[in-house]
C-alpha cells in the first residue's frame, strides 16, 4: 500500500478510523474518502488512526481511501485576515458563499487569504541586515486601522540577500534570506502556523494596563486589563452574547478576533451587518477595519467547532506578535468543551465528570494561558497583548458544572450574569455582589492617576452602598420598608440610583451603548455627591420626603444619555444638586 | 457504495431500536436500509455506525417482532431523502413523508437529502420583519420576526396547542401580496391534539397552504427522529425554491428528544445530563438552525417549536438546550392558567431576542421599545411587591407599591388575557399598554422618553 494513502475501517459520526497511514503524526491533516473531506488525526493506536472530520461524514464507509498531507492543521497568516469571516478551520465563508451558494457544501475549498488582492509592501530593512525571529521586514497597509507587519517567522534567522518594496498579492516574493544553514530562503507575505501550537514570545509580563470597554459596570467595578482573562457565565438569555458584542465593539483594543463557537447563525449575521456601520470611538473608522471573525455555528460540523477556538487564538497571537493589543472573544467556550466531549465519547475515552474528558481542565487552562501581555519576538522588544474573554453556558445556569469550574480556576475576572436581573431587564445583568476582578488594584492605580484618586474612592463608596442595600433588603423582607430608620431609606434610594442610573446600561441605545471613562466617572460622582449631601442635610433637619423627591433626581437619571461631547452638562447638574439641597436646610 | 441487489441475512444482535449486521461490505455511514421481515413486510433503517464488516442500524419502526434468524437487510446506497413537490400543500404525511390522507401519490419534482446542509452564516439575512400574531404578550413584549425560531415552553395540560393554533391562524406581516405556507410537524402527540390542529386548519381554510407531518403517540417513536427533518426539508423547499414565507410548528420536541435518548441508551453511550446524549445540543441545533432568511431569496422559515417541560422545570436539559439555541422563548405558566388567564404567557422570563430589530418607527411604532421596557419594569415591580405582601401582608406595602400591585393585576387581566379568537392589532395592544400605564404617576415612567409620554400617555 502507498505510504501516503490508507483506508477507512470505521465511521461513527464525525469520527473516522483508518489504517495504513504509516508515519502519520498526531494532529496531521488528512483527506477522507472520494470527496476528500478534511480531517485531523487525533489518536494513534498501532495501525489504527482516529480522525476527526471537519465535514459531514454521510456516505463515507470502510474501504474508502484516506490520504496523508504530511502537514498539521494550520492557519494561514498574512494581509487579508482583517474583515474576513472564517469557519472553524479557516475556510473563508464569504468566498465559499460566492462560489458554492448559501449552504456549506462538503469538500468546498478556498484559500484563507484572498489571492486577488494586491498589497503594497514597504520594506524597512536592507540588504546585509542581520534578522532574527520576529524582526519586521516591512509593512502593508491592511485596512484603514491596521498596518500589517511582515515578520521573520519564529525559529528562523539569517542575513538579508534581497529585499524589495513591491506591489503584489500575498504570494509575491518580498525577500531572500541566507539562513544559518547557509541556504537561501524565499519569504512571501504569508506564514503558516499549526493551530494547536502557541506562537512563541520573548517573555510574558504582568498585564497592568487597563482595557476599557465603555461598559460602566465593567470598567468601574470589575475591570479587565490588556493581556488579562475574563469569563462571562450565565444561563441562556442572561446577556452573554450582548456583553461579548459590546466588548467587540467598544473595547480599546487595536485588533478584535471574535469567535462564534457553536452558537447561533443569526448572531454572526448581526455582527456582519452591524460592525461595518459602527465607528470606533478612538479613530472614527468603521469597527470592521480592526475585526476578524471566526464563525462555526452550532449546526456546523462539531469537529471544526473544536478547532475554531484555536484558529481564533493563533490569529490573535499573530497580531500580538506585530505589537498590537488584541482582544479575543469566544462565545461560547462551553460549546467548545462539548465538542471535545463528543469526540472523546466517540473515541471511547474514559469519561470524567458529566462525560467530559479527563483533560478538560488542562485544555481550558492552556487556552486561557495563551492570553497575556508580552514582549514580542524581534530585536525592537515591542510589546503586545492578548485579552481573552470567554462566555460560558452552564446547563440550567448551574455554576458548579465542570466547564465553569475549570474556567474559574484560571481566569482573573468573573462577570457572573444573573437571570433574575435579566428578567427584570436590568442589563448588563452582571451581578455586582458575586462578580470580581483581580485586576481592580492595578486599574485603580492607573485610573486614580487620571482622576486624582477619586476613581477608586467613589467606586468603593458605591460598592459599600450596594452591599449594605443587600443586607437591608433581607431586613425589609422581614419587617417592611416603613420599619427602617430614615438614614437607611436614604441609602436605599442611593443604591437604587447606582443600579438604575449607573449600572444599568442599554446596549441598544445610541448614546448609552458606550461611556468613556470620563463620563463613567462623572456619572457615578453625581450619585455619590448627591447621597453625601442628602445625608448631611438630613442630619441638619431636612425630611426624608423632601430629600427623595428632588427635581434634580430626574436630571441624574437622564445623565447617562448626555452625549460624550457635552460634559459641561455634568457641571450644571452638580450645581443643581448643590443648590436644591441648600434650599432645604 | 453498497451493492443494492445484495441481501444480508447476517443480523447478529438486536438491542432496543438497533440491529447489528455483520459480514457487510461497501456500506457507508448514514445510508438507508430496507429491513424485510419473514412475513414480507418492510421496515426502514439507517446506518449509525459502520466498523469493518459490521454495521449498526437504527430501525425507525422499532425492532419488535424481529428475529435475527429471519430478517433480511438490503442497503440502499443513499441517505434519507424526501420527494418534494408543490403538490404537498394541503396534504398529510407520516414521519417518512408517505401520504396518509386519501389523496393521490405525489409526483416528485426532486429528491432532497433530509439532513440538509448548514446555512452559511455569511449568506444569512438578518430577520427584522415584524410578524403580527394578534397576541399582545407576543407582539408588544416578545415580538416575533420573520425567520426567527421562537419556541413555546409549556407543561403538560397547559393550553400551548391552542396558542400555537391561534398564532398560525392570525400571524401576518403588515404587507400584502406575499405567499404563505404552514408546515406542521406532530411528534408523538395524541390523536386528539393532532386533530385539534388539523381541524382548525380545515375550518379556516389554512389547510390549502399547509403541509402536515404526523407521528402520533402510538406510532413508532424512532420515526420521530426523521420527522422534523422531513418537515424542515419541505419548508426549505417552499421557502427558498418557491419563495414562500413558511411558518413551521413542531410539537412536541420533548418526544423527539426522548426518541434520541432511546437510541443513545441502546448504543450504551456515555450519557450527559439526565440520561440525554451529550450531543443533544448539537442535534437540536441541526433542527432549529434551519430557520432563517437567506440573502437574495424571497421566502423565509419561521419556527415555533413547542415543548412540554418535564415537571415544569426550565432547567431540564430539553428546554435548557433549546433556549440556548432558539432566539428566545415564550413561557406558558401554570399559575396564570389556574387563575383562568388565557393565554397564560409569563412575560418576565419570556424573551424574543430579535425583537429589537423588528420594532420601532416604520415597523411598528416609534414608542414601541420604550413602552415595552416600561411595561416590563412596572409589571416586575408589581410582582415583587406582591411577593412581599404575601410575607408581610398588604399593610407593609408603601402606597406606591400598592399602586404597582394593582397595576400588575390589571396588566394580567387586560393585557395578558385575551380571547382565543381575539386578533389584536399592534396598535390595539399598544393602546391597552398605554392605558394601563396611565394608572401610574408619570414620574415613575422613567423608561419612556419625554416626547413619547407627551404624545401617547392618556390623560387621567
Ligand atoms: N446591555 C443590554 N442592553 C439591553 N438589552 C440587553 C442587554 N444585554 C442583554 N439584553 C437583552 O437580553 C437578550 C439576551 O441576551 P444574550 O446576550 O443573547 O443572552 P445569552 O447570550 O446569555 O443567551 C438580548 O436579546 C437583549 O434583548
Ligand atoms: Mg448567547
Amino acid at each position: 500500500m502507498n505510504e501516503n494513502k490508507g483506508e477507512v475501517i470505521k465511521v461513527s459520526g464525525p469520527l473516522v478510523v483508518a489504517r495504513g497511514l504509516k508515519g502519520a503524526r498526531m494532529y496531521e491533516m488528512v483527506r477522507v474518502g472520494e470527496s476528500r473531506l478534511f480531517g485531523e488525526i487525533i489518536e494513534i493506536k498501532g495501525d489504527s488512526y482516529s480522525i476527526q472530520v471537519y465535514e459531514e461524514t454521510e456516505g463515507i464507509g470502510p474501504g474508502q481511501p484516506v490520504w496523508r498531507t504530511g502537514e498539521p492543521l494550520s492557519v494561514e497568516l498574512g494581509p487579508g485576515l482583517i474583515k474576513s469571516i472564517y469557519d472553524g478551520v479557516q475556510r473563508p465563508l464569504d468566498k465559499l458563499s460566492y462560489e458554492f451558494g448559501e449552504y456549506i457544501v462538503r469538500g468546498a475549498e478556498k484559500p484563507a487569504l484572498d489571492r486577488s488582492i494586491v498589497w503594497e509592501f514597504i520594506a524597512n530593512v536592507k540588504i546585509g541586515d542581520n534578522v532574527g525571529p520576529g524582526d519586521i521586514l516591512g509593512t502593508v497597509k491592511e485596512s484603514n486601522l491596521v498596518v500589517h507587519k511582515i515578520m521573520i517567522p519564529p525559529n528562523f534567522s539569517g542575513i538579508i540577500k534581497k529585499i524589495e518594496s513591491i506591489t503584489g498579492n500575498v504570494d509575491e516574493v518580498i525577500a531572500v534570506i541566507e539562513g544559518e544553514d547557509g541556504k537561501d530562503h524565499v519569504l512571501t507575505m504569508v506564514q503558516r502556523w499549526p493551530v494547536r501550537e502557541p506562537r512563541p514570545v520573548s517573555k510574558k509580563i504582568m498585564p497592568v494596563e487597563p482595557m476599557f470597554t465603555g461598559q460602566r459596570v465593567i470598567d468601574m467595578f470589575f475591570p479587565i486589563t490588556k493581556g488579562g482573562t475574563a469569563c462571562v457565565p450565565g444561563p441562556f438569555g442572561s446577556g452573554k452574547t450582548v456583553v461579548q458584542h459590546q466588548l467587540a465593539k467598544w473595547a480599546d483594543a487595536q485588533i478584535v478576533v471574535y469567535v462564534g463557537c457553536g452558537e447561533r447563525g443569526n448572531e454572526m449575521t448581526d455582527v456582519l451587518m452591524e460592525f461595518p456601520h459602527l465607528k470606533d470611538p478612538a479613530s472614527g473608522e468603521s469597527l470592521m477595519e480592526r475585526t476578524v471573525l471566526v464563525a462555526n455555528t452550532s449546526n456546523m460540523p462539531v469537529a471544526a467547532r473544536e478547532a475554531s477556538v484555536f484558529t481564533g487564538i493563533v490569529i490573535a497571537e499573530y497580531y500580538r506578535d506585530m505589537g498590537y493589543s488584541v482582544a479575543l472573544m469566544a462565545d461560547s467556550t462551553s460549546r467548545w468543551a462539548e465538542a471535545m466531549r463528543e469526540i472523546s465519547g466517540r473515541l471511547e475515552e474514559m469519561p470524567g465528570e458529566e462525560g467530559y474528558p479527563a483533560y478538560l481542565g488542562s485544555r481550558i487552562a492552556s487556552f486561557y494561558e495563551r492570553a497575556g501581555s508580552v514582549i514580542c519576538l524581534g530585536s525592537d522588544q515591542r510589546k503586545g497583548a492578548i485579552t481573552v474573554i470567554g462566555a460560558v453556558s452552564p446547563p440550567g445556569g448551574d455554576l458548579s458544572e465542570p466547564v465553569v469550574q475549570a474556567t474559574l480556576r484560571v481566569v482573573k475576572v468573573f462577570w457572573g450574569l444573573d437571570d433574575k436581573l435579566a428578567f427584570s431587564r436590568h442589563f448588563p445583568a452582571i451581578n455586582w455582589l458575586t462578580s470580581y476582578s483581580l485586576y481592580q488594584d492595578v486599574v485603580d492605580e492607573y485610573a486614580d492617576r487620571i482622576f486624582k484618586g477619586e476613581w477608586s474612592k467613589y467606586r468603593k463608596t458605591a460598592m459599600e452602598i450596594l452591599q449594605r442595600e443587600a443586607e437591608l433588603e433581607e431586613l425589609v423582607r422581614l419587617v417592611g420598608v416603613d420599619a427602617l430608620p430614615h438614614e437607611d431609606r436614604l441609602l436605599l434610594q442611593a443604591a437604587k440610583m447606582i443600579r438604575e442610573d449607573f449600572l444599568h446600561q442599554n446596549a441598544f441605545d445610541d448614546v448609552d451603548t458606550y461611556s468613556s471613562t470620563e463620563k463613567q466617572f462623572r456619572l457615578l460622582k453625581l450619585i455619590i455627591i448627591y447621597y453625601e449631601k442628602i445625608k448631611k442635610a438630613f442630619k441638619e433637619g431636612a425630611t426624608l420626603a423632601a430629600l427623595t423627591k428632588l427635581d434634580v433626581l430626574e436630571d441624574i437619571a437622564k445623565a447617562k444619555f448626555i452625549p460624550e461631547d457635552n460634559k459641561k452638562q455634568f457641571d450644571t447638574i452638580e450645581k443643581k444638586i448643590e443648590d436644591s439641597i441648600v434650599s432645604l436646610t | 457504495m453498497a451493492d443494492v441487489a445484495k441481501e444480508y441475512r447476517t443480523v447478529t444482535e438486536i438491542v432496543g431500536p438497533l440491529m447489528i449486521v455483520e459480514g457487510v461490505s461497501g456500506i457507508t455511514y448514514g445510508e438507508l436500509a430496507d429491513v424485510k421481515l419473514a412475513n414480507g413486510s418492510l421496515r426502514r433503517g439507517r446506518v449509525l455506525e459502520v466498523s469493518g464488516d459490521k454495521a449498526i442500524i437504527q430501525v425507525f419502526e422499532g425492532t419488535s417482532g424481529l428475529s435475527p434468524q429471519d430478517v433480511k437487510v438490503r442497503f440502499l446506497a443513499r441517505g434519507m431523502e424526501l420527494a418534494v413537490s408543490i403538490d404537498m400543500l394541503g396534504r398529510v404525511f407520516d414521519g417518512f413523508g408517505r401520504p396518509i390522507d386519501d389523496g393521490p401519490a405525489i409526483i416528485p419534482e426532486k429528491y432532497l437529502n433530509v439532513n440538509g446542509s448548514p446555512i452559511n452564516p455569511f449568506a444569512r439575512d438578518y430577520p427584522n420583519e415584524f410578524i403580527q400574531t394578534g397576541v399582545s404578550t407576543i407582539d408588544l413584549l416578545n415580538t416575533l420576526v420573520r425567520g426567527q425560531k421562537l419556541p413555546l415552553f409549556s407543561g403538560s395540560g397547559l393550553p400551548h396547542s391552542r396558542l400555537a393554533v391561534q398564532i398560525a391562524r392570525q400571524a401576518k406581516v403588515l404587507k400584502t401580496g406575499e405567499k404563505f405556507a404552514v408546515v406542521f410537524a406532530a411528534m408523538g402527540i395524541t390523536f386528539e391534539e393532532a386533530e385539534f390542529f388539523i381541524a382548525d386548519f380545515r375550518r379556516t381554510g389554512a389547510i390549502e397552504r399547509s403541509v402536515v407531518f404526523v407521528n402520533l403517540a402510538d406510532d413508532p417513536p424512532i420515526e420521530r427522529i426523521a420527522l422534523p427533518r422531513m418537515a424542515l426539508t419541505t419548508a426549505e423547499y417552499l421557502a427558498f425554491e418557491k419563495d414562500m414565507h413558511v411558518l413551521v410548528i413542531m410539537t412536541d420536541i420533548t418526544n423527539y428528544c426522548e426518541a434520541l435518548r432511546e437510541i443513545s441508551a441502546a448504543r450504551r453511550e456515555v450519557p450527559g445530563r439526565r440520561g440525554y446524549p451529550g450531543y443533544l445540543y448539537t442535534d437540536l441545533s441541526t433542527i432549529y438552525e434551519r430557520a432563517g432568511r437567506i440573502k437574495g431569496k424571497k421566502g423565509s422559515i419561521t419556527q415555533i417549536p413547542v415543548l412540554t417541560m418535564p415537571e415544569d422545570d426550565k432547567t431540564h436539559p430539553i428546554p435548557d438546550l433549546t433556549g440556548y439555541i432558539t432566539e428566545g422563548q415564550i413561557i406558558i405558566n401554570r399559575a396564570l392558567h389556574t387563575k383562568g388567564i388565557y393565554p397564560p404567557v409569563d412575560v418576565l422570563p419570556s424573551l424574543s431576542r430579535l425583537k429589537d430589530k423588528g420594532i420601532g418607527e416604520g415597523k411598528t411604532r416609534e414608542d414601541h421599545a420604550d413602552l415595552m421596557n416600561q411595561l416590563y419594569s412596572a409589571y416586575a415591580r408589581g410582582k415583587n411587591a406582591k411577593e412581599l405582601a404575601v410575607v408581610l401582608g398588604e399593610s407593609a406595602l408603601s402606597e406606591e407599591d400598592l399602586l404597582f400591585v394593582k397595576f400588575a393585576d390589571e396588566f394580567e387581566d387586560k393585557f395578558v388575557r385575551q380571547g382565543e379568537n381575539e386578533n389584536r392589532s399592534i396598535e390595539e395592544s399598544m393602546r391597552i399598554g398605554w392605558e394601563l400605564l396611565s394608572m401610574l404617576p408619570r414620574g415613575e415612567l422613567k423608561r419612556i422618553r419625554e416626547k413619547f409620554l407627551d404624545k401617547y400617555l392618556p390623560a387621567r
